[in-house]
């Protein structure tokens, strides 16, 4: 059943409390199914004390739900998602450090930053970096652009994503409530109640 | 006098905070959270903790076990017939690490455990300190949640935290890391409160009448529903609720390995045991009822059998606490969320009171066929070397269902779970889901002391008892009162059933040689005896039974028997094979 379509990225998004282990306690439900992570960020949430994380793997639907639902069995795991690409706005952000002298000499720098949404961060004289965000599509290719000048150094962020419905979470849990154990999960009533809570 | 003035520190910390150490508020904390009896070994790391205890030995019966995994193993056989949560004590590194085992143990088998364990220094964290071992890490896989202590004030808060994830919902084991300063560290401790929230911990899902109207539509139009249920009914302390919808519904009932004796073995509409080596009735009807009636199990691949062939005509209901079991293994018409004390009443309520006579005697059909094919040659031989079955027979004729069996893992665990006769619920205990060798000697020293008044039998086969043999040493010091029952075959009895079914005969490294183990049981001052004829089996088990104290019978059973029916790997449940 779960062959009769092909896999595809999901995006997981985890919200936890900040603790220490935690990350490990997610990432090794991935491991023990021999599961590669293609993305992992984790940052703290809107909310006080919560963090949340975005996990991007490719695999079949079937296998993701199950793996959301062994996430948030996780007692510091207050809620998990999972959305396709198609249901998330995401980017990824980019730095380049290219030799100054080189760039200013061969290249457009103007036209180089309208056509690749870029902006110089730095600018110094012996090196310049820009940055760009977008889909990895975008970051690589401005890799092949700048490769020929003499990249000197490139790193990518994990991948962010935020969910196009207009409701966020709230409406989404509507959606798979069928599969959903309870139904007032998201509305929990202690999250933004740090103090009142059993908390160290 | 000294423990005297502990009797109130909790309580009189609560009003106004006193001064004691990290050692101190852990013990006092476990006297709250009810805890009597502790199985521990100690060591350098916990030796502060150790030191504490030395105060508190009235209130608190430390058991000094001779290994950590024979420890943590009689945590599991005391939370198992106690109802209570196991605690254990082992000190840093090695000490800790022999807890992984049980630990696995426990996840798999949802046991609530409290394992706190000593650890180095905290500012010698991470520097390969002697003793230290990175044991957050190691157990986080087989923890439901495990924590680190490096400030004494953290603990009252964590070990509440610990007693009430390890107890509550699916249970599991729980561990806490304590560094020695931590133990050793002076605080002003305000008295101990026991968790009962966490925010983002749900032990429950919510119950949903909708699901719960489903159900009961699909029960009450079938005509051949079939329930099969698990540990989930004892732990959520439901046989009584279980036992008023099978009366009520009419509907048969067969159990898996873990769920043996929330219902009476003798119940008219128990039906028998799931499962590769379970019943023929239960498993071959599982591919003809009409609607199948999960309650508080998994699915596990021994009770399956081949998924894309199990129970594919069938519609399914699924009550579990657990939401990730749900449409885990085998994908359900209607997920019942919940605890089941609280779901079946609701279903209960629903379903219309009838009697499936029919459907009831065509289990009883096949019930007669396993009785003339396999029962009758396994409980009651006339000749040749005993059986492993008629040693649990006429051990059930003298305790009457009314023992706890503590079985092992092979052959006699197989044997012993099919034949032995269940009155009472929380009375079989045994590795299902980890399958541990060496489990049943520990597991039943602690199942003794979770279920004091009752009488305690482990049975034990000559592998998995010099798995776990040193724990003859913890019965011998705690004078514990255990009846061990060894089926010797001289052989490691399930993998050459296989290799001889499957590998052509070839027996690679299953013919196992073992002590004398009545004179092993003497060196330890506990009474036994071995037997190999037929005609002194039932004089050998009542002088057992009778024994003042621990009891060891070896009993030496035919060489090369085989288990069965048996659903072979990779086949349905409806291939079982009787022979």
């Amino acid at each position: 059943m779960e062959n009769s379509e092909a896999k595809q990225e999901f995006n997981i998004t985890v919200y936890t409390e900040n603790q220490i282990g935690l990350l490990n306690r997610i990432a090794i439900i991935f491991t023990r199914r021999k599961i590669n992570i293609d993305s992992l960020n984790t940052s703290p949430s809107e909310v006080e004390s919560i963090h949340r994380f975005n996990i991007v793997i490719t695999e079949w639907e079937d296998v993701v739900r199950k793996l959301c639902r062994q996430i948030e069995k996780q007692v510091e795991v207050l809620k998990v998602y999972y959305h396709t690409n198609e249901d998330v706005i995401w980017q990824e952000m980019a730095l380049y450090k290219v030799s100054t002298d080189v760039i200013a000499e061969k290249v457009s720098v103007e036209r180089l930053l309208r056509e690749n949404g870029a902006r110089v961060v730095v600018l110094r004289k012996d090196y310049t970096v820009f940055e760009t965000t977008g889909h990895r599509e975008e970051t690589d290719n401005l890799i092949s652009i700048l490769q020929p000048y003499g990249l000197i150094e490139f790193v990518r962020s994990a991948r962010v994503a935020i969910i196009k419905d207009s409701e966020g979470f709230n409406s989404k849990i509507r959606e798979f409530e069928r599969l959903e154990p309870g139904e007032d999960v998201v509305e929990n009533e202690f999250l933004n109640k740090g103090d009142k809570v059993f908390t160290m | 006098m000294e423990v005297a003035q502990q009797e109130t520190l909790a309580l009189a910390a609560e009003k106004e905070a006193v001064e004691v150490s990290g050692s101190v508020a852990l013990l006092e904390a476990l006297i709250i959270e009810g805890v009597e009896t502790i199985f521990g070994y100690p060591g350098g790391a916990i030796m502060p903790i150790y030191d504490a205890l030395y105060d508190y030995n009235e209130k608190l019966q430390h058991i000094l076990v001779r290994h950590e995994q024979g420890g943590i193993h009689a945590g599991q056989g005391y939370a198992r017939t106690s109802g209570k949560v196991g605690v254990v004590f082992a000190t840093s590194g090695p000490g800790a690490t022999n807890l992984v085992t049980g630990l696995a143990d426990a996840q798999i088998d949802s046991t609530p455990l409290v394992c706190i364990t000593g650890q180095v220094f905290a500012h010698l964290l991470g520097t390969d300190a002697f003793q230290e071992t990175d044991v957050i890490n190691i157990t986080t896989p087989v923890t439901k949640w495990n924590y680190q202590v490096t400030d004494a004030n953290e603990l009252p808060e964590v070990i509440a935290k610990a007693f009430y994830i390890a107890k509550s919902g699916r249970p599991g084991p729980v561990l806490i890391d304590i560094t020695k300063n931590a133990q050793i560290q002076k605080f002003q401790f305000k008295g101990y409160t026991p968790c009962d929230h966490i925010r983002s911990y749900r032990p429950k899902p919510i119950v949903r009448p909708q699901y719960i109207q489903q159900a009961a539509e699909l029960i009450n139009q079938a005509k051949k529903p079939f329930v099969i249920w698990g540990q989930g009914v004892i732990l959520g302390s439901a046989e009584q609720e279980f036992k008023t919808f099978i009366e009520k519904s009419g509907i048969p009932a067969a159990w898996t390995i873990l769920g043996a004796g929330a219902i009476p073995t003798e119940h008219p509409l128990n039906v028998g045991m799931l499962g590769m080596h379970g019943n023929y009735g239960p498993n071959v009807l599982t591919n003809d009822c009409d609607v199948l009636i999960a309650i508080g199990m998994r699915f596990d691949d021994r009770v399956t059998g081949r998924l894309d062939k199990y129970a594919k005509q069938a519609k399914v209901i699924h009550l579990d606490i657990d939401p990730a079991e749900i449409d885990k293994n085998v994908k359900s018409t209607v997920p019942v969320w919940g605890d089941c004390k609280e779901t079946l009443p609701l279903l209960t309520q629903l379903v219309e009171q009838k009697q499936h006579t029919e459907w009831v005697h065509k289990f009883n059909d096949y019930t007669r066929q396993e009785v003339e094919q396999v029962i009758n040659a396994e409980l009651n031989p006339t000749s040749g070397e005993m059986t492993m079955g008629e040693v649990i027979k006429q051990l059930n004729d003298i305790t009457k269902g009314e023992a706890v069996i503590v079985t092992d893992v092979g052959q006699h665990q197989m044997v012993a779970c099919r034949y032995a006769k269940f009155n009472n619920t929380r009375s079989n205990v045994t590795s299902g889901g980890l399958g541990t060798m060496g489990f049943a000697l520990p597991a039943a020293i602690g199942a003794k002391f979770g279920a004091k008044d009752r009488t305690v039998v482990a049975i034990i086969g000559d592998g998995g008892f010099q798995m776990t043999i040193q724990e003859l040493g913890t019965i011998m010091q705690s004078k514990v009162d255990v009846k061990i029952i060894i089926l010797n075959n001289r052989f490691l009895g399930m993998v050459r059933q296989w290799q001889e079914l499957f590998n052509e005969k070839r027996y690679s490294f299953v013919d196992i040689q073992s002590p004398d183990f009545v004179a092993v049981a003497a060196a330890y001052g506990i009474a036994g005896k071995a037997i190999s004829d037929r005609e002194d089996l039932p004089g050998a088990l009542q002088e057992m039974i009778n024994n003042k104290g621990s009891f060891l019978l070896e009993v030496f059973v035919t060489k090369e028997n085989n288990v069965f029916p048996m659903v072979p790997q990779g086949c349905s449940v409806s291939e079982i094979r009787l022979k």
